[in-house]
């Protein structure tokens, strides 16, 4: 009897800690998200107090709509694999040999996430556009927005593959070889499958990103390409025919959450235990000719995909009247002599990192609590929990936006005019980052670990603080790093909900760019080159961090 | 009020979402607003004004909505607090479009207390949803009655500028072409792809050009006129800083030396030139040019209706439309005003621009972008 009381309560004990810890994420996705989104559908789908199926059931026959949404599909499906194929060699080049110059380069891969698509645009233009230095113009071709969604999201692959990648034991890989498996076979047949998951979450962001491509599909898919994405902008921002605009973003929303279902069911049934290595017993120098040759390979490869885009706009910087100069960089330095500034350049990035920080802490904080959710919780209900903290990165910004305004409008949460709206949102759109990043790594976690650590006499706390928190920890930060990166480059969602005029770097830009001149000009792209900076400092940072831990697991 | 109780259904509905997937989540509802956010001070907010001898210290802050266009250059409101003691406080909603739908959205819950930074091309729309309460500022009889096209002054004129035809001054001297003078010349052989315009679903200059060829050819000519921009080898462009820093041959070094911009591009060329020019490198095509009036209005549901009043009596006043043509690159609403001398010199304000009715804008504007874009994009 006594028993069985113990163990009714040890399971309501367990209940009421799941509870403490979902109530942060539940909370915020519900009060940032859900409600937000289902004001906005509602008022489109129910104008007058009761449904009207007419323009959801015109949506879904329209020819010209079925084409943009079968459009969105095929261009996001592809984005994917074109990232995934260029991305694994590099993610297992980076993870696996150590070369002079890798942290930086890690660094490095990260800041096309960061840019405004204003600017990107402008640099692949100028490569591949009309008139481009490349001698093709690729402008309107689908190739042009494949190699955008490749240059936004390798950094995504490379972090959240090779973040596994880097601490699988290479003994499994090597006994297979022993066995007599040859190189493929034993990728194909033992490494592939430990990868999945990662492989798997990497993907996913990446159709996620593609699918509400909106700004590198109206700058490079020239006239004419729309996504959704593109679509509900139109039919919200500028037509104001709620309506057909929340029709849409239920078809979008609904393929968003097939595609979830699908991932979702897909790594519940791939992932297992592994027994994770430290990097330092993973990594190595490149030895053989063959290595060497497969190293440069890549790092040539990240340079070219990289470093020609983001050098166009290091040209443009330092390109003033009289040859080359830092005219444009002195120039942000003294705003007076430019009056559209108004704001210094010191002031719009102590505002980005302002917000970066805090959508960074939150980001980990929220994300962090989730991912522990559904990292270490196996049911069917953590399934569905793990495909809604997704589904922000494949809604619309615009509906986002609009939600916001229609519902967080009283009381306490009227935060219309207050700053904290801004990282807030940066926050929901970082949030998956943070928890794709974590999931795989907290599932892989052997629990013999745990269970030796047990048996050795520690406590549930002292485990989790033994042996999960320092593998946590550090992905932990990767993800925080990612959130603060994606909330310093953000524009696109930001753009959309009614926010107090606070100057950040991106808005800078986008000022300097909405104006003629050739200072202007010159101006935003030296702008550029400092977000570019920062950003690559603050992942070099956050490298440097993990790098000293290594070892710790 | 029926409306909230939608809110609390709408919760509702979230939380038995949320209560499927997730289980024991039932009691923690409202712990989770983040907590309130860090204060910060706003650099284009007051804190304290400097206190002048006439007007009489206020309290009172006034939010303002604006287009992100007018944020950049909120500066320029300092004087108004200087002077009144009346603080503002901006919020930013998007382009013009996005900022007059929001208002319209939050009818009876106003964002704020005054909206400025729409055109005529929605002037019908913020019109039509009431959203605004009328005030016919003294200052108003400075206005030109054919740019406050509202006469119960719901809304108020304030400022303008015309979108035009940019054209490369040098790439026309170098390639021994005639610059073109009339819009129906653009369709000729010796003006093959020279054009770069802006989608007018996503633009608001683009939207404003192809206005102008309505105006110009008519509802029944003009998609013919366009059909010959098309076989002319018309480029269309997402937005005014694609077109301009990429495809147009003067800023952006590409192929087009004529692109739809601004009139006051041409004297931005000279004033942030670099280095420094004393002529404009581009010009304006004059019969090419559409109206673009900007108006302000008080949002209904203020409950700063005097102050609001203040604010549009300054905003006609010279304390603010003598700055707009440099700042903001818009032309005072009042005649009178004197104008930069770069303005006088490098560029034209034409007589008799294209216009057309902001009703028939309303009422056409999505069957025009179909038809637009099936013409040019299809």
């Amino acid at each position: 009897m006594a028993n069985r009381t113990q163990l009714r309560s040890n399971r309501w004990r367990k209940r009421v800690g799941v509870a403490a810890i979902a109530a942060l994420p539940v909370g915020f996705i519900t009060i940032f998200f859900l409600y937000p989104v289902a004001s906005i559908l509602w008022r489109g789908m129910v104008p007058d107090g009761s449904f009207d199926p007419a323009p959801l059931k015109r949506v879904l026959t329209q020819p010209e709509l079925r084409r943009i949404a079968w459009f969105t599909l095929w261009q996001a499906a592809a984005s994917t694999l074109a990232t995934l194929v260029v991305a694994m060699p590099g993610a297992y080049v980076l993870s696996h040999y150590k070369f002079r110059g890798r942290s930086l380069l890690r660094a490095a891969v990260t800041i096309p996430l960061i840019l405004p698509t204003v600017v990107v645009g402008i640099a692949f233009l100028a490569l591949a556009g009309p008139g481009g230095s490349l001698g093709v113009d690729l402008k309107g071709s689908i190739w042009l927005i494949l190699l955008a969604h490749v240059f936004y999201n390798y950094a995504v692959v490379i972090r959240t593959v090779g973040g596994l990648w880097g601490h699988l034991d290479p003994r499994i890989e090597q006994a297979a070889r022993v066995l007599g498996a040859g190189r493929i076979q034993a990728f194909r047949q033992v490494t592939l499958p430990l990868l999945r998951p990662a492989i798997g979450a990497a993907a996913s962001i990446v159709f996620l990103f593609s699918f509400t491509s909106f700004g590198v599909v109206l700058l490079l898919g020239g006239a004419g390409r729309e996504t959704l994405e593109v679509e509900i902008f139109r039919q919200t921002a500028q037509l104001l025919n709620l309506p057909v605009a929340a029709s849409l973003a239920i078809v979008q929303l609904a393929g968003v959450f097939v595609v979830l279902t699908i991932y979702s069911r897909y790594q519940e049934r791939r992932t297992v235990e592994l027994n994770l290595r430290p990097s330092s017993e993973v990594e190595r120098k490149p030895s053989t000719p063959g290595e060497k040759r497969l190293v440069l390979a890549n790092v040539v490869f990240m340079a070219a995909l990289l470093f020609v885009p983001l050098g166009v706009l290091v040209k443009r910087s330092l390109t003033t009247s009289d040859g080359i100069g830092l005219a444009h960089y002195r120039a942000l330095n003294n705003p007076g002599s430019n009056s559209i500034l108004a704001v210094s350049p010191t002031e719009a990035l102590t505002n980005s990192l302002k917000f970066a920080l805090i959508a960074a802490l939150l980001a980990l904080l929220i994300g962090g609590l989730a991912a522990s959710l559904v990292g270490y919780g196996r049911s069917r209900a953590t399934q569905w929990f793990d495909s809604l903290l997704m589904l922000p990165l494949g809604t619309s910004a615009v509906t986002v936006g609009f939600g916001f305004l229609i519902s967080l409008d009283r009381g306490i949460l009227d935060l219309r005019s207050k700053e904290i709206i801004i990282p807030l949102a940066h926050t929901l759109v970082a949030l998956p980052f943070v928890i794709r990043v974590m999931v795989p790594i907290i599932r892989s976690i052997d629990p013999r670990l745990r269970e030796a650590a047990a048996t050795l006499g520690a406590g549930p706390v002292r485990v989790w603080r033994e042996i999960d928190l320092p593998i946590v920890a550090k992905a932990g930060l990767v993800g925080a790093g990612f959130a603060a990166a994606v909330s310093l480059g953000e524009f696109g969602a930001t753009t959309f909900i009614v926010r107090p005029n606070v100057a950040t770097l991106p808005v800078t830009i986008f000022r300097l760019l909405s104006r003629p001149g050739a200072a202007n000009f010159g101006m935003a792209m030296a702008m550029s080159v400092v977000l570019m900076a920062v950003t690559g400092l603050i992942m070099l940072f956050v490298e440097h961090f993990r790098a000293g831990d290594v070892g710790s697991f | 009020m029926g409306c909230s109780m939608r809110r609390i259904a709408l919760i509702l509905v979230c939380f038995s979402l949320l209560a499927a997937s997730c289980s024991d989540d039932d009691d923690q509802t409202t712990n989770t607003t983040p907590d309130d956010p860090v204060e910060t001070d706003d650099p284009v907010e007051t804190d304290d004004p400097v206190e002048t001898d006439d007007p009489a210290p206020s309290d009172v802050t006034l939010t303002l909505v604006s287009n992100d266009a007018f944020s950049s250059v909120a500066y320029l409101l300092d004087a108004f607090t200087t002077d009144t003691g009346i603080g503002i406080e901006l919020l930013a909603g998007g382009d013009a479009g996005s900022m007059v739908n929001q208002a319209i959205l939050t009818k009876g819950n106003p964002l704020g207390d005054v909206i400025y930074g729409f055109d005529n091309s929605f002037l019908s729309r913020v019109l039509d949803a009431e959203i605004t309460i009328p005030y016919e500022s003294p200052g108003a009889s400075v206005i030109p009655p054919e740019m406050q096209l509202d006469a119960d002054y719901n809304v108020t004129a304030v400022d303008f500028g015309d979108v035009c035809i940019n054209y490369d001054k040098s790439w026309f001297e170098d390639n021994g072409v005639a610059v073109p003078e009339t819009l129906a010349q653009l369709i000729e052989p010796e003006y093959d792809g020279l054009l770069v315009v802006e989608n007018p679903a996503t633009s608001s200059p683009g939207l404003a050009f192809v206005l102008a060829t309505i105006s110009q050819f008519g509802e029944d000519g003009w998609l013919d006129y366009w059909q010959g921009l098309v076989d002319n080898d018309v480029e269309v462009v997402s937005g005014w800083d694609e077109a301009y820093y990429t495809s147009f041959s003067w800023a952006g070094g590409g192929p087009r030396p004529l692109v739809v911009s601004y009139a006051s591009s041409p004297p931005a060329e000279v004033i942030y030139a670099d280095p420094p020019r004393d002529d404009a490198p581009t010009g304006v095509l004059v019969e090419s040019c559409f109206r673009q009036v900007e108006y302000i209005g008080i949002l209904d549901g203020t409950e700063h209706e005097a102050e609001a009043q203040q604010l549009i009596d300054w905003w006609l006043s010279d304390a603010l439309q003598a700055e707009l043509p440099l700042n903001y690159f818009v032309f005072p609403i009042n005649p009178d005003t004197a104008l930069p001398q770069e303005f006088i010199d490098f560029t034209v304000v034409p007589d008799d621009p294209h216009t057309v009715d902001p009703a028939l804008i309303a009422e056409n504007r999505e069957a025009w972008l179909d038809d637009w874009t099936t013409t040019v994009l299809r």
